[in-house]
């Protein structure tokens, strides 16, 4: 059942199923996405979780910062072990050996950029086409932050990373992010979304939605990362503020394949280079060789963002 | 609640059939499958008996073997029974995952039916599939036919289970020769083979969430190292629960198993030590031969891991020589069971003199003639009291003999 939320305050301080005392580096964005999410419901929880960031920061025997079922099993598969325990789970139910058989249960799968568009895509893919009933939640930090900031296909052209650093001859990243959303509605979940923690509500809201719609959900969460992206650890909300205002990170979510709704609009359209430029990974774009990109970033954020809108419009 | 099929006193089953009517009796909650030759028949006959209501659990058709063993482990620490069947590339891609199930201490079943791994592609009968995960921390035990298939798995789940082991069990048969050959097959009857097996007993489920867990957390130099070494010790004892797991199921059958088997070997002078469908085959040239006066025998580790050294000493405590018999390329080294058997009588007082025979892979047949003449060789080691052969050779190979050391 979900939680019923009034305000941030209320929310911020009822029972939180995820533990402060964990070692994510301060100001990491994965803590809010995290905690955000298993406290945004009553029910019982089954939380698999990709290895990464998130996972090798919250459970380090003896200690867990899970007050849930938990399991970590590999990098690639977190989808598939949500798969595996939905599936004991309806066993069980239909063989009547289930302890609790009436307080429903909701499996919950995290994974990073990494463990999600690229090594796990296809555990993901066969998990949702089966179509288990599950929520995952992408942790999209843009990066391969555990292992030291390589780049992943969810990388942003520009961005300089330890596999496609910035230098002499290069700008960095060379290819498009993949648009990991749009996939993922094709594939046939029925429910899609992109959130952001600096509009808690939102995120909240659509959190609320992906539990509670039968089969797969995919939630995409920017996650702003202070180590990779190189901001100050203070700073966490304004730059997911700069990325939704910017609409680098635009927030929208995506019905049965193909209902597209935005769901936030900012008053006041920033550019693409505030973004950048509050971050470290992004400083070489703005040397003179290097800021006709800044002009194509926008030129590219502005098409999508066209896209999007029209695609709402048609409903189709 | 699943209906009961009422089978015959013997049936004519293959080694798939045997694998699938087992599973089917012990009502597995979860299976994750994807197909591979020569185990598919394995799940189609699941599959069967899940579509005819003879089953009421769950079947997840995952994308891949990875994700099979990645579902069976989810599904495993949620808290119920779950198995799965594969062969080589597919046995090959779970290998990450089947470090991670026996670490977490699941007792997930895993039918292996064994084929050779590429390159060169081929889907006939080795052991390179099973000597691939020797060393994952599985418990692994050897079907040489249909029947013992049969018996096996239903033993396997007991195993996996007990309260004191809590560990992954994977039994083998031969790819195409025991998978694939119809045998006569003397089942249990559902009732029996259920209650033989017992309902699962859940250890810390997921779905139990008065008492929340965390699966599959980290470790570093702190703990690893302790985790690592209480799952070596679980795997050294659980022989004494197999030991028990096979007086009871003879108690119920007559049948007789043993973790170390033993044909003709009480005079024995000299003996082979083999694997699978090849241990009959030897049984019979060691028979054979036993015409000509030749004091010929056969052991067989029925238990790969944990290894039963101890068992091993004394079946070949008498023995002049051995022939040790690996259906598996030995990749740079002598053969997994050479080095096997050696270091376990290294330990003892007898120390025969040892050879390595590799044989049958990719499914080339292993006739009694090649056999018999393995048996010949040996004995000219053992009446020279000494090395007159080569250590490593390869036996049925067409072209130059091949041999090293
Ligand atoms: C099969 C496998 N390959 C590689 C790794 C190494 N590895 C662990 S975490 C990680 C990166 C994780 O990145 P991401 O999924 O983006 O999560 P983040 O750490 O950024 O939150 C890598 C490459 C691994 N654990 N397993
Ligand atoms: S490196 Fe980035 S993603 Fe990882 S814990 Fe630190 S801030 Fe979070």
């Amino acid at each position: 059942m979900n939680k019923e939320i009034r305000n941030l305050k209320q929310f911020s301080t009822s029972n939180d199923r995820f533990e402060g005392a964990h070692l994510l580096c301060p100001g990491c964005a994965h803590s809010i996405i995290v905690r955000e999410l298993l406290n945004c419901t009553d029910d019982n929880l089954v939380i698999a979780n990709a290895t990464g960031c998130l996972e090798v920061c919250t459970a380090v025997y003896p200690h867990t910062s899970w007050d849930a079922s938990w399991i970590h099993i590999g990098f690639e598969n977190a989808a598939t072990s949500a798969s595996g325990a939905e599936a004991m789970y309806k066993a069980l139910k239909r063989k009547g050996k289930l302890k609790d058989p009436d307080k429903p249960v909701k499996f919950v799968a995290f994974g990073g950029d990494g463990a999600t568009y690229d090594i796990g895509f296809q555990f993901l893919s066969g998990a949702v086409e089966r179509g288990h009933d599950f929520t995952y939640v992408c942790l999209d930090n843009e990066v391969y932050a555990n292992t030291g900031g390589q780049r992943s296909s969810s990388t942003p052209i520009g961005a300089s990373t330890t596999t496609t650093p910035a230098g002499r001859i290069s700008y960095g990243e060379k290819k498009m992010k993949k648009d990991i959303v749009s996939i993922m509605a094709a594939n046939g979940a029925p429910y899609v979304a992109q959130v952001s923690p600096n509009k808690w509500k939102d995120m909240v809201k659509k959190y609320q939605k992906a539990l509670s719609i039968e089969g797969p959900a995919f939630i995409n969460a920017m996650s702003a990362c202070t180590t990779e992206w190189k901001f100050p650890s203070n700073e966490t909300i304004q730059v997911s503020d700069l990325a939704t205002d910017s609409l680098v990170f635009p927030l929208y979510e995506i019905e049965e394949g193909h209902k597209l709704t935005i769901t936030y609009r900012p008053r006041k359209i920033i550019p693409v280079r505030d973004y950048l430029g509050a971050q470290g990974r992004f400083k070489h774009l703005f040397k003179k060789e290097n800021e006709y990109l800044i002009e194509a970033m926008q030129k590219s954020v502005d098409a999508k963002w066209e896209l999007l809108q029209r695609r709402e419009e048609a409903g189709v | 609640m699943a209906e009961k099929l009422k089978l015959q006193e013997v049936e004519v089953w293959d080694g798939n059939m045997a694998f699938a009517q087992a599973m089917r009796q012990a009502q597995i909650d979860v299976v994750a499958a994807y197909p591979i030759t020569p185990s598919t028949p394995t799940v189609h006959g699941y599959a069967k008996f899940l579509s005819d209501g003879y089953i009421d659990g769950e079947f997840v058709l995952v994308e891949s073997e990875h994700a099979a063993m990645s579902g069976c482990v989810g599904a495993a620490a949620a808290g119920g029974r779950v198995a799965t069947a594969t062969s080589s590339q597919g046995f090959a891609l779970m290998v990450e995952v089947l470090y991670q199930a026996a670490g977490m201490r699941l007792p997930i079943v895993l039918a292996l039916v064994n084929r050779a791994l590429a390159s060169p592609l081929n889907v006939n009968g080795d052991h390179s599939d099973m000597y691939l995960g020797r060393d994952a921390g599985w418990i692994m035990i050897d079907a040489f036919n249909a029947q013992e298939a049969y018996d096996l798995m239903l033993m396997g789940f007991k195993i996996a289970e007990d309260l004191s082991v809590r560990l992954p069990v994977m039994i083998n048969q031969d790819g195409f020769i025991t998978s694939h050959t119809a045998q006569n097959v003397r089942p249990l009857q559902d009732e029996e083979a259920y209650e033989f097996i017992g309902e699962y007993q859940s250890v810390n489920p997921m779905l139990d969430f008065s008492h929340p867990v965390t699966y599959g957390a980290q470790t570093e130099e702190d703990w690893h190292f302790e985790f690592k070494a209480r799952q070596h010790k679980a795997l050294m004892d659980s022989k004494a629960c197999i030991q028990e797991v096979f007086e009871s199921f003879k108690t119920v059958t007559a049948r007789e198993y043993n973790i170390v088997e033993s044909y003709e070997m009480d005079d024995a002078q000299i003996a082979i030590v083999a694997l699978g469908s090849t241990v009959e085959s030897a049984v019979f040239a060691a028979r054979k031969l036993r015409e000509e006066g030749i004091k010929a025998g056969v052991v067989a580790p029925r238990l790969l891991r944990p290894f039963p050294y101890e068992a091993i000493k004394d079946a070949l405590k008498d023995v002049k020589a051995i022939a040790t018999l690996d259906r598996s390329s030995p990749g740079g080294a002598l053969g997994m069971l050479y080095n096997e058997i050696s270091a376990a009588l290294y330990q003892g007082d007898n120390r025969p003199i040892i050879n390595n025979y590799i044989y049958g892979l990719g499914g080339r047949d292993m006739t009694q003639e090649n056999i018999m003449e393995i048996f010949r060789d040996i004995k000219k080691n053992a009446d020279a009291g000494k090395l007159v052969t080569p250590l490593q050779q390869f036996s049925g190979l067409r072209g130059p003999k091949l041999s090293f050391f």
